[in-house]
């Protein structure tokens, strides 16, 4: 059976409604995992920048506009979340 | 995050002819930077340009500042909104530089030691708009202020002046570059304020 994106809403709305710092990111450039936390942040700059601890590679950039937010995760292969305990 | 969004939106408009829309004039020269600062050593410095085809071509610093250079003086525009007026460089052209580089290629990569990139069309790197600036205010360029040298394309945003360049990739299509990635405007003309996609 093949759906279109609306099926996803629940399942996206359960990852981007809660703290994202405790996420596990797995770095695309060296496949280091930690939390979003432990992401060495670089500002100011035109947005945000997040490294990774081990290789230095950016896992993410975030950039906010006066009405919009951009949230580039091309540097992380995935985000795990825990869904016990909140 | 909260820096960030008083930093865009909370100076008021100064009037200047020479200031774009929505920005505002500062005296200091703020630093922005993605990551860490590269020190790179001069005699590990070069800058290449590689073409479509696969040619290469490379200079290192000795060969670099022998060109010919430039001095000049030119208003900067970051997009984070504040301007600087009447800033002076040295630097070579990116005439000098492309005056042998046989591309047909209407867009150009530029690279950086540390990873940065961003796109900029040829056109605007040529007839004297754009420069490797090696010296500002009479200065060795800083490394927090993109030394050994940067690339600086004043008729755009900041963003586009790439801090510690070491090339660019003459590409045949234009494709984003680290902050056009990420939300930025591809080509970032502050007097039409481009500031985001879709601006
Ligand atoms: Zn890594």
């Amino acid at each position: 059976m093949e759906l279109d994106g609306n099926a996803l809403a629940g399942d996206l709305r359960e990852v981007f409604a809660g703290d994202l710092t405790a996420a596990v990111f797995t770095c695309a450039g060296c496949g280091h995992a930690g939390a979003v936390a432990t992401l060495r942040v670089f500002q100011p700059a035109p947005g945000l920048v997040g490294r990774c601890p081990s290789c230095e590679d950016v896992v993410l950039r975030l950039v906010r506009t006066p009405d919009r937010v951009f949230l580039c995760l091309s540097g992380a292969t995935r985000l795990e979340l825990s869904l016990d305990g909140e | 995050m909260g820096i960030i969004s008083r930093g865009f939106g909370g100076r008021r408009r100064e009037s200047s002819p020479d200031l774009p829309p929505g920005q505002y004039l500062t005296h200091d020269f703020p630093v922005l930077s993605a990551g860490p600062t590269p020190r790179i050593p001069l005699d590990r410095w070069q800058f290449s340009i590689i073409t479509e085809t696969g040619e290469k071509h490379t200079w290192n610093w000795d060969e670099f500042t022998a060109l010919p250079a430039d001095e000049f003086t030119v208003d900067i525009h970051c997009v984070t909104k504040w301007s600087k007026l009447g800033t002076t460089w040295k630097g070579v052209s990116l005439d000098t530089l492309m005056a042998d580089v046989e591309s047909a290629a209407d867009y150009a990569m530029a690279h950086s030691f540390g990873g940065y990139t961003t796109n900029v069309p040829v056109e605007d790197l040529l007839d004297g708009k754009a420069w490797v600036a090696y010296e500002f205010d009479g200065e060795p360029l800083h490394p927090e202020h993109g030394g050994p040298a940067r690339l600086l394309i004043p008729h755009l945003y900041f963003w586009k002046s790439a801090k510690w360049v070491n090339g660019l990739r003459m590409m045949p299509e234009d494709e984003p570059g680290f902050w056009e990635a990420a939300g930025y405007h591809m080509y970032g003309d502050p007097w039409s304020e481009q500031r985001y996609h879709g601006d």
